[in-house]
């Protein structure tokens, strides 16, 4: 007969991060997997829930609070360690860069819980990659319209047509070894600045 | 060039003030040291990321290194104490009801814990009496100075701390706020946490950590005990450099600079004036009622930053006291293990300034400043009582197990 299936409970204010966890938790055949935003009444839902693994984020500043709570749920013999084996600092090392720790009831085998693990670093890394390259994506929409608005203004003020502007930027930006986005920038700041009769 | 790099982290709480003036104020790169500050959300981040050796050394509760060596943490690695970032700087606040019932029972704004103490055990008998629900206290971590003052002031006024008051764990930053909407009715936390629940007309400061355990240790720096054994040289420099900073944070010439400097968003990110009241000791105790407190905070002056066995000590008789850990000889070589006062004069000695001779001093003997036997320049300890008189002589380590009171016993 196979173990009762484990009980697993997200904490984690990111709403988009944990729905990610929840997702691939669920792809890997776990169904029994709560997800809680707010820490607020936390003991009670442990205390109902009572699961076998706590996943949260490093980031939530109520771990200590937390953590106090699984100490003294000792007291109802249900100790909880953190991660399943001390020895395994490569995978703790793991979890806290990717910002992730998990609580684990003690005496459960660290074949069941170790791959709930490694789910939780790698979608805590996923989301982190997912964050950065929105914002690398934002960065490059905004460095597009600047460019489009310097373009315009050099067209507007010098009669130049779009493809000499362009050109003019890029030769600008690689002899001062500046990024487009940046000398673009520097000249709708003075267009700016001189207002619209200046330029 | 510098020629070491330490890694180091920091809670956003005043007493962090060593460790970061270290840095900004030049002491650390002057004694060759890159240091690097992390600022962190939560002690449980700070204990893990020395553990993995993202910090080789940080801003520790005093007794933090002692739970992480003694295991009572879930992730904890070897941590020792060669430097104490300051002594005292705590308050308990209330919230204004509590006040107003404790003032009904003979509490006054003089922050005096005998009587304040007093006042609030006949509250506490009273509300238990009209069966409303305990009144629940907030401290920052279990192990922590803030845990086991207020229950040494709770239960020497003869409240049990474990059945008729709940307490409850919140992180500093959160304290006004949990007050404020009434999730909790007091706390005991370090400053400016405190004074930023009077300024907001939210809390009265009901006494200090100075009355109840005057020169009372607080923050430590602990270390990573691997990485001190492999870079005695960087952590002889750096204790160094901490030195000069606690001399310079304790100099009031240079109050405001700290102010200022505390008050950025990298640092604490509180105002300024707020941030003065734990270095003057002049304190609004609410309701715009002024007191000023001798030795409220002292990150320098007193021997403040030797890391005295007898304070490792005092900390693991209250994790006793309290059911943290279990009295044995094996446990008691722990704690002075702990706290490294040889490292801290190794380190100083070639600066020829005062060092205490002894490793463990009696705790609460002193009733006046007195100037001690040390090598090199004169020192001042002292006055440093418990509030109840009574003495902690660590070299009666049983006898004062044996007879301190447990909640239980406290309530008889």
């Amino acid at each position: 007969m196979s173990p009762a299936p484990l009980k697993i409970l997200v904490i984690d204010e990111n709403r988009i991060r944990s729905a990610i966890i929840e997702a691939g938790l669920r792809e890997a055949g776990y169904d029994q997997v709560t997800i809680v935003h707010d820490v607020g009444g936390i003991a009670r839902r442990i205390a109902e829930i009572e699961p076998d693994v706590i996943v949260i984020d490093l980031e939530n500043p109520n771990r200590d609070m937390l953590e106090n709570m699984f100490q003294l749920s000792r007291a109802v013999k249900r100790p909880i360690a953190m991660f399943v084996d001390r020895s395994d600092t490569a995978s703790i090392e793991a979890a806290v860069d990717a910002g992730v720790s998990a609580y684990i009831i003690d005496g459960l085998r660290k074949e069941r819980v170790k791959p709930i693990l490694q789910m939780a670093i790698s979608r805590f890394n996923a989301f982190s990659r997912m964050a950065r390259e929105l914002e690398e994506a934002r960065g490059e929409l905004e460095g597009r319209k600047l460019i489009e608005r310097a373009k315009g203004i050099l067209m507007k003020s010098r009669g130049m047509s779009e493809e000499d502007a362009y050109a003019l930027l890029r030769k600008t930006a690689m002899n001062q070894n500046r990024k487009l986005a940046d000398v673009a920038q520097s000249l709708v700041t003075a267009a700016d600045l001189l207002g619209p009769g200046g330029l | 060039m510098a020629q070491f790099q330490v890694n180091a982290g920091f809670m956003p709480l005043f007493d962090s003030a060593v460790l970061v003036t270290a840095r900004e104020i030049g002491f650390a790169e002057r004694e060759g040291i890159d240091l690097r500050l992390s600022r962190e959300t939560s002690w449980a981040n700070i204990r893990d990321r020395i553990a993995i050796g993202h910090f080789d050394v940080a801003h520790m509760l005093g007794p933090m290194p002692l739970a992480c060596n003694l295991g009572l943490t879930p992730l904890a690695s070897d941590t020792i104490v060669p430097f104490s970032l300051g002594l005292g700087g705590n308050c308990v606040t209330v919230s204004n009801a509590v006040w107003d019932g404790m003032a009904a029972h003979g509490a006054l704004a003089d922050l005096d814990p005998t009587r304040s103490g007093a006042a609030l055990r006949r509250l506490i008998r009273a509300r238990a009496a009209a069966s409303e629900s305990p009144l629940r206290f907030a401290v920052t971590h279990p192990h922590s100075g803030h845990n086991y003052e207020l229950r040494y002031w709770l239960a020497g006024c003869g409240i049990d701390p474990s059945n008729e008051v709940e307490i409850v764990i919140v992180p500093p930053p959160f304290m006004a706020d949990a007050l404020a909407a009434g999730r909790i009715d007091g706390y005991c936390v370090g400053e400016p946490w405190n004074s930023v629940s009077v300024v907001a007309g939210k809390g009265h400061i009901a006494t200090v950590k100075a009355a109840i355990w005057r020169a009372s240790p607080e923050k430590v720096l602990g270390v990573r005990k691997s990485w001190a054994r492999d870079h005695p040289d960087a952590l002889s420099a750096l204790l160094r450099a901490l030195h000069h900073a606690a001399r310079w944070c304790q100099d009031s010439q240079n109050h405001a600079e700290l102010t200022d400097l505390m008050s950025r968003p990298a640092f604490l990110g509180q105002p300024a004036e707020i941030e003065m009241r734990a270095l003057t000791g002049r304190l609004d105790v609410g309701g715009g009622v002024l007191r000023k407190v001798d030795d409220f905070f002292l990150p320098f002056d007193k021997a403040a930053n030797f890391p005295w066995k007898s304070h490792s000590l005092w900390f693991y008789t209250q994790m006793v006291r309290w059911g943290d850990v279990r009295h044995s000889p094996a446990n008691t070589s722990i704690a002075l293990d702990c706290y490294r006062p040889d490292l801290y004069r190794a380190a100083l000695k070639p600066l020829g300034v005062a060092l205490p001779g002894a490793n463990a001093k009696v705790e609460g003997a002193l009733t006046t400043a007195t100037p001690v036997g040390s090598a090199g320049a004169s020192l001042i300890l002292g006055p440093d009582g418990f509030f109840d008189s009574r003495i902690f002589d660590p070299d009666m380590l049983d006898g004062y197990i044996a007879t301190q009171a447990t909640g239980l016993q406290a309530d008889a």
